[in-house]
């Protein structure tokens, strides 16, 4: 956790490069990426822009950035990249890191995340009922899909009971060690 | 030689895309292809776990390709299958992440066990077109869905990033068109086929959702179609039970019913509801399967 945010942080540059394992250097900033991203009307910057950060060693406003929680992860960025860059595998690492650091700046997708896994991890499967009710006390927030639960009841597409796996402990086996793993 | 699959159904079968589920059982029951549910699979972890780190995201799904490992050993696969295209991805991109030896490696530590992870895996689509072959459906069909028009939405990432994905033409698909027409339905150009829905923004940002799920009914009213068709189970989703909060929030109008293709390919093959749960969809589509007999009466 670094109290003054270094303007050039050359050691990021290269962590980004390991984890995506992705040549950032050759961005050449075309926009291809941008032009494609759907969600680039929401984003603070710009995925060629995150990409600029990026390269530029700006460590604390490419891990603030908005953008990064907000990325759909449709893979049109990858898709059209002119030099292969997998774009999208890009911002999944700097959510990885930014997670890292406690900086989570869509604070509602941060939450729907970890209430998501947590099911995974309580059930082996999502448990689609207990997974809003997870996010609701995780964020203080009303239930926001609550005028469409009458009609998911009524067609059954909210199951009330949880599917759990019968090998649970496999389950949790995988959880225990990968935290073990990421010490 | 009958075709034989590993079949991940994925969680939202359980729930929210139960006639995706259903619907796509019983077509591949219909045309001879045995799918064999691996037992005690697990959720992949969709996007929140490569959101939050990709070695947990490869372990989730490693246990269900270890699982499949050890049904290849008992009996002959042709390969896994999924109809949902977000557990395909997570699927694939793991199968292809585990060619790297140090990967490999670690994945293993976690699971708890060896992988191997060589079967095939395809899209329910996907092995329609490339392991059946479209022909074998078109057997089938003997209601043909002449007189309804439709857009073949096929969201994002059933066909990307193509290096991983390796299915169909990324900016131009056309699996579910042909199949559609294969059909008989009349399938309508549609330029939206392939952009984002918001996928599962749906919860956090309606914003989102409103402005991407709204622009597409918006594309294919204006192209004239009676009806969607998606193989996304989140794409039906933000299509057809958020379309009412799409309306509020755009001030539209639409009613737009928003099918699986396994739906429609059940309907054509003459399957009843209890095959094709079309009173499962949140818009009905009543009122047009009716108008549609009406419309085959006409044409004849
Ligand atoms: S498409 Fe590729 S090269 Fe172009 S700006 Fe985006 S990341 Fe850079
Ligand atoms: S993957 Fe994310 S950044 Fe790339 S185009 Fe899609 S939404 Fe935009």
């Amino acid at each position: 956790m670094s109290s003054s945010p270094k303007t050039f942080d050359s050691e990021f540059i290269a962590e980004v490069q390991r984890e995506s394992e992705q040549n950032l250097a050759l961005c050449y900033q075309c926009g291809n990426c941008t032009a494609g991203c759907p969600v680039s009307f929401a984003y603070d910057y710009p995925v060629n822009q995150i990409m600029r950060l990026v390269q530029a060693g700006r460590k604390q406003e490419a891990l603030s950035s908005h953008a990064i929680w907000l990325c759909a992860s449709c893979e049109t960025c990858t898709t059209r990249c002119p030099n292969d860059i997998d774009v999208a595998r890009i911002m999944d690492v700097l959510r990885h890191m930014a997670r890292r650091e406690d900086i989570v700046s869509e604070k509602a997708v941060g939450a729907f995340w970890k209430a998501f896994l947590e099911s995974v991890e309580k059930h082996g499967r999502v448990f689609e009922l207990g997974l809003m009710a997870n996010y609701v006390s995780k964020t203080g927030r009303m239930f926001t899909d609550v005028d469409l639960a009458p009609m998911a009841l009524r067609k059954g597409k909210l199951g009330l009971r949880a599917h759990d796996i019968k090998k649970l402990a496999e389950i949790r086996g995988i959880f225990d060690r990968y935290r073990e793993q990421k010490q | 030689m009958s075709l034989c699959y590993a079949y991940y159904p994925g969680c939202s079968g359980l729930g929210t895309s139960l006639e995706y589920d259903t619907s796509t059982r019983a077509l591949c029951e219909s045309l001879g292809i045995e799918l064999v549910e691996i037992p005690d699979w697990n959720c992949c972890g969709s996007t929140p776990a490569h959101a939050v780190d990709h070695l947990l995201s490869a372990c989730l799904v490693g246990r269900n390709l270890g699982i499949a490992d050890d049904m290849a050993e008992e009996r002959k696969l042709d390969g896994i299958l999924t109809p949902c295209p977000s557990c395909l991805k997570n699927l694939k991109t793991t199968q292809h992440r585990l060619a790297d030896p140090e990967f490999h490696r670690k994945v293993e530590l976690v699971v708890g066990r060896t992988l191997t992870a060589d079967l095939p895996i395809k899209s329910v689509l996907q092995m329609l077109v490339e392991d059946l072959g479209l022909e074998a459906l078109a057997k089938l069909v003997q209601k043909p869905l002449a007189g309804l028009k439709v857009v073949p939405y096929y969201g994002c990432i059933m066909i990307r990033p193509p290096q991983i994905m390796q299915f169909d033409d990324p900016e131009n698909p056309m699996a579910l068109d042909n199949l559609l027409a294969e059909l008989g339905a009349e399938v309508l150009p549609f330029a939206l086929k392939t952009d984002c829905c918001g996928a599962s923004l749906g919860t956090t940002r309606k914003d989102v959702i409103a402005k991407l799920s709204g622009r597409i009914l918006d594309a294919a009213e204006e192209a004239g179609a009676d009806a969607i068709v998606t193989a996304c189970p989140l794409c039906q989703l933000n299509l057809d039970m958020r379309q009412s909060q799409i309306n509020k929030a755009n001030h539209s109008g639409h009613n737009m019913p928003v099918f699986y293709y396994t739906q429609l390919a059940g309907l054509a093959a003459g399957q009843g509801e209890t095959s094709t749960m079309m009173d499962k969809l949140c818009v009905s589509p009543r009122p047009l399967l009716a108008s549609l007999a009406g419309r085959t009466g006409e044409g004849a």
